[in-house]
């Protein structure tokens, strides 16, 4: 593990940027501290992938300052991409060449030379030794996601950005993709990574922020957020709903209303509620609020 | 086994460290370093894969130019008061053509491509600077131009033997040429958003500006009027000055042709360093 450090990770300041009619980022100060697995959350369109881009240098921020283990991205761009690994959202690949040849290229724009071993380990690592001389057109999507990590990570980074690495990737895949970068964060490497499946923020992330129209909206551990969003959940399948209680239904699957509630009082005042309007329940199910009712609570105006 | 669906604990102990987390230190960089070199492998590595169509294509069609056009005009064409042959004469001009067209068409199309199949993100994340992307890019088209040309002037050797009496104004004709049109290429390839536009640039300024230039005769057997506007031409000067190369004689002086050259790659390069610098187009 990596010793205590106080140059951070990642250190954005008061950064905002804007696009012709869209405020993507709005005053955001994010602090990832070295080896932190941290999460970015957010609906379509709340800044996640403009962020990114502002640390990667894809994008210049309107004002503030963003550094990489304590460079500028813009004054020493050159160190601070030194140390950064970004995957990118979008399954781009340059049909030219093969796998092999795709990172080495790769490598030695970093200046990394005799990355031979580091690129079999990484073939290895990423179940791709079998497709090393394959043309990058020849692959599947899971694949190209795999050489797209493969090729963030030849320069070996101490920080490694993933913007949405598991979309489009079957399930089996997903497993070992996160294995793999688990490994990677518990060897010392800083992980932030934005994603759509909370469950994943949810099971590996140490710390969480939501970001929401630009700003963040929530930054805590993990833990934390869940804790401060105590509830439960109920699934319900009845034949009505209690005028009362009908605009709070949230979900509906197979027949049955989802509820968000803030403890087992308020189930009980739910049922009262039911009884008197001589509703009867065929089925309920109860359980835990998880990140995702946080999510849905801080993204949604309707903060509890 | 695979390693990845292995037990965690297990792989931890046996296993090497993968990445090692330190910051990686500053460290001076000399003016085209290692990103230069591998973004120009790169740019050469791309054409030489494909050079059935980068290369021998172009090579094939220039001769079938220089066997009709001579075969059709020998003995009717007279160029240079008739001191060169008209098929002599044509052989420079198409080689210089091909240098031109291809160094064009490498940069500008390796550019458009890498933007449209967004794969250009692979060298704006690495460290590399503007200089750098510059001159791989430039240099790549450099080097397909050159190989053309020299393929081209190798074919046709056996039907019209062509001497070169000045072979330094031949070079760096062909240097300079390749050097305008691949930085032409970059600015084209980063202005344009979709092949379309790329295609616009090809056809109403490149074609007209090559076969307007003095390929196919001299500027002398022009009315008054369309020589004094082949003056205009900057492509012109580029092949006057490599004919002279071939023959010793031009149209103008080979100097002021130089100079013409020399004044466009520094206008051109510093037009293109510019939208590199900045980030036009390529970083929002």
């Amino acid at each position: 593990m990596i010793s205590a450090s106080t140059v951070a990770a990642v250190d954005l300041v008061d950064v905002s940027k804007s696009f012709p009619g869209v405020r993507a980022l709005n005053h955001v100060s994010l602090r990832v501290e070295q080896g932190e697995f941290f999460a970015l959350l957010g609906p379509n369109g709340a800044g996640k992938t403009t962020l990114i881009s502002i640390l990667a240098g894809l994008t210049r921020a309107d004002s503030g300052t963003s550094k990489i283990m304590g460079f500028d991205t813009i004054a020493d761009y050159r160190d601070a991409r030194r140390n950064l690994g970004v995957v990118p959202q979008e399954l781009v690949f340059d049909p030219f060449f093969t796998v092999r040849e795709t990172l080495a290229i790769q490598a030695k724009y970093y200046g990394v030379t005799k990355a031979d071993v580091w690129i079999d380990e990484i073939l290895h690592h990423l179940d791709l030794t079998d497709k090393a001389n394959a043309n990058m057109r020849a692959l599947s999507g899971g694949m190209k996601r795999r050489v797209l990590v493969g090729q963030a990570l030849v320069h070996k980074p101490p920080v490694i950005v993933l913007d949405e690495p598991t979309a489009g990737v079957d399930v089996e895949l997903r497993q070992n993709l996160w294995t793999f970068i688990k490994r990677l964060n518990r060897e010392g490497s800083t992980i932030i990574l934005t994603t759509h499946y909370i469950e994943e923020a949810e099971a590996m992330c140490t710390r969480v922020a939501m970001l929401k129209k630009g700003e963040v909206v929530a930054l805590d551990t993990t833990a934390n957020l869940l804790r401060g969003m105590a509830g439960i959940t109920v699934q319900v399948s009845a034949t009505a709903l209690p005028p009362s209680w009908q605009a709070r239904a949230e979900t509906q699957a197979s027949g049955a209303v989802g509820f968000t509630l803030s403890g087992y009082a308020e189930l009980e005042s739910m049922l009262a509620a039911f009884r008197d309007a001589n509703i009867v329940i065929k089925e309920m199910k109860l359980g835990e609020a998880d990140l995702e009712q946080a999510f849905l609570r801080l993204t949604s105006k309707e903060a509890a | 086994m695979n390693p990845l669906v292995s037990p965690a604990p297990q792989a931890n102990q046996t296993d090497v460290p993968l990445v090692v987390a330190s910051p990686v230190k500053r460290h001076s960089s000399p003016l085209l370093g290692p990103g230069f070199q591998a973004l120009f492998y790169k740019e050469c590595l791309r054409f030489w894969k494909v050079a059935a169509q980068t290369v021998v294509a172009p090579v094939v069609t220039t001769l079938l130019y220089l066997l009709i056009f001579s075969h059709v005009l020998q003995g009717t064409a007279k160029v240079f008061d008739g001191r060169v042959s008209y098929g002599e004469f044509l052989v420079p001009g198409l080689i210089m053509m091909a240098v031109l067209q291809n160094a064009f068409a490498n940069s500008s199309s390796s550019l458009i491509q890498s933007k449209m199949m967004r794969s250009l993100i692979f060298i704006l994340l690495p460290p590399i600077t503007s200089l750098e992307i510059f001159c791989a890019y430039v240099g790549g088209s450099m080097v397909r131009g050159l190989c053309v040309g020299f393929g081209v002037w190798l074919i046709t050797l056996p039907f019209i033997p062509a001497s070169v009496q000045h072979p330094l104004w031949v070079i760096a004709f062909a240097a300079g040429g390749s050097a305008i049109m691949g930085t032409l290429g970059l600015i084209a390839g980063i202005w344009s958003e979709k092949f379309d536009h790329l295609s616009l640039f090809q056809n109403f300024i490149i074609m007209p500006l090559t076969f307007l230039s003095g390929v196919f005769y001299s500027i002398h057997s022009l009315p008054a009027f369309w020589q004094s506007l082949s003056h205009f031409n900057p492509f012109f000067y580029m092949i006057d000055g490599f004919r002279f190369g071939f023959f010793g004689l031009s149209d103008v002086s080979p100097w002021l042709s130089l100079s013409v050259v020399m004044f466009f790659v520094v206008l051109l390069s510093a037009v293109a360093m510019r939208m590199l610098a900045t980030g036009y187009k390529l970083r929002q």
